[in-house]
């Protein structure tokens, strides 16, 4: 077998494992699906009335909803990452002739999957809760095509915090910042409403090109984001992510 | 030697300023069990660890099945870990899988495709009731069973076995025990590192002692057992007259005049016990303690090397 095959079937019976350990922990199904549902509901029905946004509260927040179904799922992974360090079960694999990323890549995997699937839940949610997009189905591609990048980007970064880290406890917090940064963007309220100084962070950051990019596909707009902008913070995540966690993988590995 | 499974020359390793292994060799048959004795910190550990290509030397030769590990080239590298499975101090089992995944898990990555292999091993192991449940729901003993059952997947024709009984109730143990005889049965090679001189007596063909990064002793379980003290009973008298008449009424007795205790050797046999008894009732002296003493590590390593162990210090 090939060298690149071997890593390919190691990392899927890596990935198996991972989605095992996903469902066998209520608090990672929690935290990635259900809390991103019950923030929406908060938002939609409880805080979105007061909001001025100029169209039905539900289109203008689910672009925003989504980014933060991909971020509050991150903790689970960081987290785990950090545990399989410590347990000696990354001793066994280092001792086999496993594919070394293999590993990395199958949290990666589970993270991108996790995070796909509390966003197809987050869209059937704001369906029923009258979501009304203009999206063809082009469009819809493009939506799925950044929330997966995104995804994936967010993993590598995520698994790269959580190598990173000393204790799961602090891999697990690590992640704070990425969960908080969807709020400090245009997710939930239009970026120029916000105080001066958290607009300027609002405008500038990540999550907002990737926020406005979703807005405007869903809306039927596609010129309406910045594409370039969102894909490229997307691949300098992966990028940035990747070369951080195959360098603390191999110094703690 | 052909027939060595491992060979290992003027092994070095150092952290910064410490020196782990000062120069070791020692060469283990395959088919074997070779067992690295040494108490905790002797550097049993780090000499696992080069051996299954984990961490690096500074100096030295280690062949294992063949393939130079201080080489550090991939292809030996990959080579030698694809003969050789480990059992390490911590069961390394995934805990969020249950026994039954964790060796399918094992087969997958080692691309066994045999679909009564995991039924076996865990029959072989003892584990079959608990096959379903999660290993993070297993005792300490059935934890190192399903590690070593998770090593043996593949069968590798060389296996590390790094204390694999430290922290084992006596029962698991012995069980522990039987399992390596079958694996040797079946000419697998062993290395085995232990604090137990009771262990490395047991099941090993060759026993090297480790202290403090040097080999001081190295040779079959009945070479070295020549070389150790005795079993003997140690008395203590309350009386100075008292040790002097027994010193003089028990032959081959070394007495200790601070502690007023006399060492007298015997086979530990109720047989010769009663007789020592008897000889003291004769001669109407009376030992306020009485101790038979089989040696153990301390012992050894007094014998060896003239200072007691490490540990033995620090007690």
């Amino acid at each position: 077998m090939s060298s690149v095959s071997t890593a390919w079937a190691d990392s899927a019976v890596m990935l198996r494992r991972n989605i095992k350990h996903s469902m066998r922990n209520p608090v990672v199904v929690f935290n990635s699906v259900l809390f991103p549902i019950v923030m929406m509901l908060m938002f939609v029905k409880v805080f979105g009335g007061g909001f001025s946004v100029g169209e039905p509260y539900i289109d203008y927040a689910t672009p925003g909803l989504l980014v933060m179904a991909v971020s509050s799922g991150l903790g689970a992974t960081s987290t785990s990452v950090n545990d399989d360090m410590r347990k000696g079960i990354i001793s066994r694999l280092q001792v086999m002739d496993v594919s070394r990323g293999a590993v990395l890549t199958g949290h990666v995997v589970v993270t991108a999957v996790r995070c796909t699937v509390a966003c197809a839940a987050i869209v059937g949610v704001a369906f029923a809760l009258g979501f009304d997009p203009s999206a063809n189905a082009l469009e819809w591609l493009g939506v799925i095509g950044l929330v997966v990048l995104l995804s994936v980007a967010a993993g590598w970064l995520t698994v790269a915090l959580g190598l990173a880290a000393k204790t799961p406890e602090s891999a697990g917090l690590a992640t704070v910042p990425l969960i908080m940064l969807p709020f400090l963007s245009s997710a939930f309220v239009p970026a120029d409403t916000m105080g001066s100084g958290v607009r300027q962070f609002a405008e500038y950051q990540p999550f907002t090109p990737v926020i406005e990019t979703l807005r405007g596909l869903l809306a039927g707009d596609p010129s309406g984001g910045d594409a370039m902008a969102a894909v490229a913070w997307c691949v300098g995540f992966v990028v940035v992510g990747y070369v951080w966690s195959v360098a603390s993988f191999s110094r703690r590995a | 030697m052909t027939s060595s499974a491992i060979a290992v020359s003027c092994l070095r390793k150092a952290y910064g300023d410490k020196v782990v292994l000062d120069g070791i060799d020692f060469d283990v048959a395959a088919g074997s069990v070779f067992s690295m004795l040494g108490p905790n910190g002797a550097g049993k550990t780090t000499t696992v660890n080069i051996l299954t290509t984990l961490m690096a030397a500074d100096a030295g030769t280690v062949l294992v099945a063949g393939h130079d590990v201080t080489a550090a080239t991939a292809t030996a590298t990959r080579a030698v870990r694809a003969a050789i499975g480990v059992t390490g101090q911590f069961a390394a089992v995934d805990d969020l899988l249950s026994g039954r995944e964790n060796l399918q898990m094992m087969a997958d990555l080692k691309r066994v495709r045999s679909p009564r292999l995991v039924a076996q091993l865990l029959e072989r192991f003892d584990l079959t009731e608990s096959a379903d449940k999660l290993a993070a729901t297993y005792s300490g003993g059935m934890r190192r069973k399903l590690d070593l059952a998770m090593t043996l997947v593949g069968d590798p024709r060389i296996i590390f076995l790094d204390e694999p009984t430290t922290g084992l109730d006596p029962r698991s143990r012995r069980t522990m025990w039987g399992i390596v005889r079958e694996l040797v049965a079946d000419g697998t090679t062993i290395f085995l590192t232990t604090q137990y001189l009771d262990e490395a007596d047991q099941l090993a063909d060759r026993i090297a002692v480790l202290d403090q990064g040097r080999l001081v002793a190295h040779g079959t379980p009945d070479e070295l057992k020549r070389r150790m003290p005795g079993t003997h009973v140690r008395l203590r008298f309350t009386d100075p007259a008292d040790l002097d008449t027994a010193a003089r009424i028990l032959a081959g007795s070394t007495r200790d005049d601070q502690e007023l205790t006399l060492r007298v050797p015997s086979d530990g046999e109720s047989r010769s016990l009663r007789a020592l008894l008897d000889v003291l009732d004769e001669h109407l002296l009376n030992a306020r303690e009485f101790a038979v003493h089989t040696p153990d590590l301390d012992d050894v390593f007094l014998a060896l090397t003239g200072r007691p162990s490490a540990e033995a210090i620090a007690k």
